[in-house]
């Protein structure tokens, strides 16, 4: 079974042989003449201002947290409703009322987020 | 799709499920819900242990498309499940006065954990089983840094997370190769492939991984880094939650996952892994112990050894095994609350009165409390003719017929050991003179749930034949 693997294993070693040598070559043949200018940090032209470990405030993360679980809720809805028309037909008005029990339940966690003064900033 | 008559199979789930929604309603809304929500899931838990006790019998299905098994054991499992938590609740009444801060959620993360539970021993699908442990396993580590304003709380659950995300981890990749060589995820199609399966490497591979992800959660001993630390900073009720409850859904996963090898021990070919476990943690957790001085601690190193005395009967990997292990669990859960739910009684503000310095003359100063932890105490070595003792005797009986003698030995040796530390306790409350620094709370509630494990474990004890017939039945 694991010789079917054996074209994955051989373009993986290519990969990683090509990668390594074309940086390796790079290194060995170009021509390195450093200056400061080339050496500083590059940000769009502008000079580089402070370190990059800043921290973040928490509220960020909250937010992206709600953010991941409402986009998952799409995720559920909108298969659903692309194919709505052809399970009611097949199935009746239970795929209505599965999907409603489902938003039921996230709407409870919406209103407790609300409530518990989640989406507040300050 | 869904039939309208299959939803009502699972009526323990539906409760428990409607009543996290409903406390959580409320939690927004009222501004008693400090008084009503403890109540509410008492209620709940006791109405949905009690329909799981009485519906044991009802035929026995697989509803869902092959997701979820009704009946028989399960229900055993969920009414272990419902009846613990619901005395976790009620000794949470007066605790979380003293513990500090009061959270609302506390409660409705206690009912999201059972159904966790639930759904991990109703399981019949590896998916489910995996949905089951993570719904578990996220309450558990919000519930263990609950109080976020005290550091060994903060301590305990990032550790929990960190170890128990890690054991998520083995546990998907197992899944993952347990798929890859049985094609499916349903554990209907592996149990009856079962045998062909067993000489797959891919397979067995899948399988260990699977059992290391699951040590870490019945806290056996490579694993158990994370148990003193975590019993030690989370709430106490809530410790004796994870000891108890947690194990047990644990254990439930790991039976229906290998139900095959109790069938046919021939096909069990993890013995000699689950021996060595087994083991190594009894020993461990049984030595260990003896040197502790916090009692929650001393209570996590006997959780260990516990999960030691189970993991026998997995070894064994028959009918009696599979019996006992249920059986054991049972009692566990409820001699195992009983000493958590005295502990939390006897624990002051700001952790003190934790040392087991602390109980030194219990008896004159609260002698009802001082003779029911003598009672755990006992149970927990193991000294007849409380439940704990014929948990451990199943299970040795059980390794002994499948020619294990010398695990049974060292079973034996160990709670011999273990002894020590658990009657130290009991010395102590009895012949030592009082501590006079020693400040108690006053707790009704936590008396009331203190009373009722300990007439189960008396009644356990009592009845173990025909309990363990019961259980035997639905095999």
């Amino acid at each position: 079974m694991l010789e079917q693997y054996l074209p994955v294993f051989i373009v993986l070693g290519i990969a990683i042989v090509f990668g390594v040598a074309t940086v390796l070559s790079s290194i060995i043949f170009g021509p390195q003449r450093p200056t400061t200018e080339k050496l500083s940090t590059y940000e769009s032209g502008m000079k580089p201002v402070g370190t990059t470990k800043e921290r973040v405030s928490i509220k960020y993360y909250l937010i992206a947290m709600l953010f991941i679980i409402f986009d998952l809720e799409v995720i559920f809805v909108y298969p659903w409703a692309v194919q709505f028309k052809k399970l009611f037909h097949e199935f009746g008005i239970s795929v209505f009322i599965s999907m409603f029990i489902f938003l039921v339940i996230f709407e409870i966690g919406y209103l407790y987020v609300y409530k518990k003064g989640g989406f507040k900033w300050d | 799709m869904i039939n309208l008559s299959e939803i009502f199979q699972i009526l323990p789930l539906l409760i428990i499920g409607a009543g996290i929604l409903l406390s959580l309603v409320l939690e927004m809304y009222s501004k008693q819900s400090e008084k009503v929500l403890p109540w509410i899931s008492v209620f709940l838990f006791i109405i949905a242990g009690i329909y799981s006790l009485f519906s044991i019998n009802e035929t026995r299905m697989i509803v869902f498309h092959n997701m979820l098994s009704v009946g028989g054991n399960t229900h055993v499992f969920y009414f272990i499940f419902n009846i613990g938590a619901a005395l976790v609740c009620l000794l949470s009444i007066d605790y979380i006065k003293k513990y500090g801060t009061y959270y609302g959620e506390y409660y409705i993360l206690v009912q999201s954990s059972v159904l966790g539970m639930m759904l991990m021993a109703g399981a019949k699908d590896l998916l489910v089983i995996f949905m089951g442990l993570e719904i578990m396993s996220v309450s558990f580590y919000v519930l263990a840094g609950l109080n976020r304003k005290r550091l060994s709380a903060n301590e305990a659950s990032l550790k929990y997370f960190l170890l128990g995300a890690f054991a998520t981890g083995f546990v998907v990749y197992g899944i993952a190769l347990i798929y890859g060589s049985a094609q499916t995820t349903s554990l209907e199609v592996i149990t009856a492939k079962f045998s062909a399966l067993s000489t797959n490497l891919l397979f067995i591979v899948g399988v260990l991984l699977f059992l290391v992800g699951f040590s870490f959660k019945i806290a056996a001993f490579p694993f158990h880094m994370w148990v003193p630390d975590v019993y030690q900073g989370s709430p106490t009720t809530i410790a004796g939650l994870f000891s108890t409850g947690g194990k047990a859904a644990a254990f439930s996963s790991i039976i229906i996952t290998l139900i095959a090898i109790f069938s046919n021990s021939a096909q069990n070919v993890f013995a000699p892994y689950l021996a060595v476990i087994a083991t190594l943690s009894m020993l461990f957790g049984s030595i260990v112990a003896i040197a502790q001085d916090n009692i929650k601690r001393m209570l996590a190193y006997s959780s260990i050894s516990h999960a030691g005395y189970l993991t026998i009967g997995l070894a064994a990997g028959n009918q009696d095994g599979v019996a006992g292990i249920i059986f054991y669990l049972a009692a566990y859960t409820f001699m195992n609350l009983g000493a958590f739910g005295i502990v939390a009684m006897i624990e002051g503000e700001a952790e003190s009165n934790l040392t087991i310095s602390s109980y030194a003359g219990l008896s004159s100063r609260k002698p009802l409390l001082a003779a029911m932890l003598a009672l755990f105490m006992f149970s927990l070595a193991g000294i007849p003719p409380f439940a704990g003792f014929f948990g451990k005797y199943y299970v040795f009986i059980a390794a002994i017929k499948s020619d294990l003698t010398w695990l049974a030995i060292v079973g034996v040796f160990s709670s011999a050991i273990s002894v020590y530390f658990y009657l130290r306790i009991v010395v102590l409350m009895y012949f030592k003179e009082l501590s006079s620094e020693l400040t108690l709370f006053e707790s009704k509630t936590g008396l009331i749930a203190v009373i009722i494990s300990s007439i189960l474990v008396i009644l356990l004890g009592i009845f173990p034949g025909s309990i363990l017939q019961l259980i035997t039945n639905f095999m």
